[in-house]
């Protein structure tokens, strides 16, 4: 039996988003009749980002309004109705927040069970996936004969390269939108450094940098390089860095090339999100820190030692 | 206002948990279990409403075998005025889970049902959508803020992006992040006086609901292990360990 996969899309500001480019390649795995759907308002410049993802050979675009915002209550039925009217036996999500708040829901409208976190492609209904915060990994074998939703772990697969030709056409549902959930804000702060999940180097600070204000000198040093800047849940929980910066089991889990973190410990929630790096570099003055174990090279000293002296180092 | 919190037991967080040699799972015998702390975070804001008068009733649910009382005991003592255990031996799947919620919301019907937004063990953060998705309610994931008032809840939500804030017609389900608040420690009188207060058990059959078409698992395994790390003593080895790998 072929099968047919559709792939909702993550955007934001207008513009595609990278893991959607992931969803798509561990999509092709699956089988090689993909679509992208893309749910927004104005959203034909990220429908025309979709079809030049290789491996999709239709994008539908549902431009409505109502699409302005992600909202699961409003996207999910139109998802549902959408897949069901085109015939698709797999529906898929990035585990970005889009996806982790949206996929569930559409699973449960098609009253279907939904596997998150695909890490691994066994069989159009076997999948590998992570439990425990990563520390073990699970075959899972859902039903067949059903639909079939779930998220992507994206930090598993690289993105779909951007030269393909699949087509775009407009598209519309018959699901009906609830009005109980209403878009108030979105605050977001501006950055000109790499996006924190697609970088390929990212440095990250912990409780160790002590304070926000210190947090400057991580800043610059990334800013040297080139790199994204990540935090632990300790950083963030004590202010020192927004939210949206947290690396770990909650937070986002990242695979750059490089990984570089100052005065984190290690808990293994901060290890589930750097287990897919190429490269861990770890700085922390506690010989015995658990980073250490996981760590590709590890250096023991004062991190505001060892910062200025590798900034220096680099010039 | 009334609150449904649902509880889970899971191996503790602090556990390094150990796999079966047989890839059967995880071993959980033996091994120290507590609420699942999101959970936690979940109960410790309906009591926080409950003390400052927002809430008039928090009722904690949850679903498994006998000794999910513990975690049902623990709700209570941080202040839920009752609990209800639906009782069942079978590993429940957040599908059904979110069927046996359904039921329950529709029984107890509850101004707001909160949750954690994932549990521990097995990190599907899919229980939360489903049941406001079974329900036809709003659903509002990632809590680190929430305001009641004038039958809506305004919840801050912790996005990739950043904050988005949402605004949702009550009833609604709403699940909660790590930095909504940060639980109290229970005291020894609160744990005593919980002792008291009322669980009802519930068989799992005696609600008419359906178990969902399980995801089986095949088997687990240990996660593949970074070895080979190296230990330098200067900045200057590191750079040249870097170097030499053209990563800087």
């Amino acid at each position: 039996m072929s099968h047919k996969i559709l792939v909702i899309a993550d955007h934001h500001d207008g513009q595609l988003l990278d893991a959607t480019g992931r969803a798509v390649t561990c999509a092709g795995q699956l089988g090689a009749d993909i679509d992208v759907l893309v749910l927004a308002h104005d959203g034909q410049a990220i429908a025309d980002a979709a079809a030049r993802l290789a491996g999709v050979a239709r994008v539908h675009l549902v431009d409505n309004p109502a699409n302005e915002h992600p909202m699961a209550a409003t996207l999910a039925p139109q998802i549902v109705a959408f897949a069901a009217d085109g015939g698709y036996s797999h529906v898929l999500g990035p585990n970005t927040t889009f996806g982790k708040d949206l996929m569930p829901r559409v699973a449960a409208l098609a009253d279907v069970p939904m596997v998150t976190d695909v890490m691994a492609v066994h069989g159009p209904y076997e999948f590998d996936r992570p439990i425990y915060a990563g520390n073990a990994i699970t075959t899972v074998r859902a039903p067949e004969g059903q639909l079939l939703v779930a998220s992507v772990r994206c930090a598993s697969y690289i993105a779909a390269a951007a030269n393909g030709h699949a087509s775009v056409a407009p598209a519309t549902t018959e699901a009906e939108l609830p009005d109980h959930t209403r878009f108030v804000s979105l605050e977001h702060a501006e950055s000109d450094r790499p996006d924190l999940q697609t970088a390929s180097k990212v440095i990250s600070g912990g409780r160790g940098v002590g304070s926000e204000e210190n947090f400057r000198i991580v800043y610059d040093f990334a800013d040297k390089i080139g790199a994204a800047v990540g935090a632990s849940r300790a950083a963030v929980d004590a202010g020192y860095v927004p939210n949206d910066m947290q690396v770990g089991q909650t937070g986002k889990i990242i695979s750059p090339e490089l990984y570089m973190c100052f005065g984190i410990s290690g808990a293994i929630q901060h290890l589930a999100g750097i287990k897919d790096a190429g490269t861990i570099v770890a700085i922390n003055k506690d010989p015995e820190a658990p980073i250490f174990e996981i760590a590709d090279i590890g250096l023991v000293g004062d991190l505001f030692e060892i910062i200025p002296a590798l900034d220096a180092a680099v010039s | 206002m009334k609150i449904l919190v649902s509880v889970k037991r899971a191996i503790d967080y602090n556990v390094r948990i150990q796999i079966a040699p047989d890839g059967s799972g995880v071993v959980k015998n033996g091994v120290k279990h507590s609420m699942n702390p999101f959970d936690e975070i979940a109960v410790e804001q309906a009591i926080r409403w409950k003390e400052d008068g927002t809430a008039t009733e928090v009722v904690a649910v949850a679903i498994g075998d006998d000794t999910v009382a513990e975690q049902l005991r623990t709700a209570l003592a941080f202040g839920c005025d009752r609990a209800i255990h639906v009782k069942t031996d079978d590993d429940v799947q957040p599908l059904t889970a979110a069927r046996v919620f359904q039921a329950l919301a529709e029984r107890e019907s509850p101004d707001l049902f909160l949750m954690g937004k994932q549990a521990i063990d097995d990190d599907a953060n899919q229980t939360g959508q489903m049941t406001a998705a079974k329900l036809g309610w709003p659903q509002a994931t990632f809590a680190s803020k929430i305001e009641l008032g004038d039958g809506r809840a305004t919840v801050t939500r912790e996005v990739d992006a950043g904050l988005e804030t949402l605004s949702v017609d009550l009833p609604a389900v709403v699940t909660v992040d790590l930095r909504l608040n940060e639980p109290r420690y229970l005291k020894l009188p609160n744990i005593m006086k919980a002792k008291k207060k009322p669980i009802e058990d519930m068989a799992f059959d005696e609600l008419g609901v359906a178990a969902a078409a399980p995801i089986e698992t095949v088997t687990t395994k240990a996660p593949p292990k970074r070895g080979g790390g190296v230990m330098v003593d200067t900045v200057d080895e590191l750079v040249a360990k870097l170097k030499e790998k053209s990563l800087i």
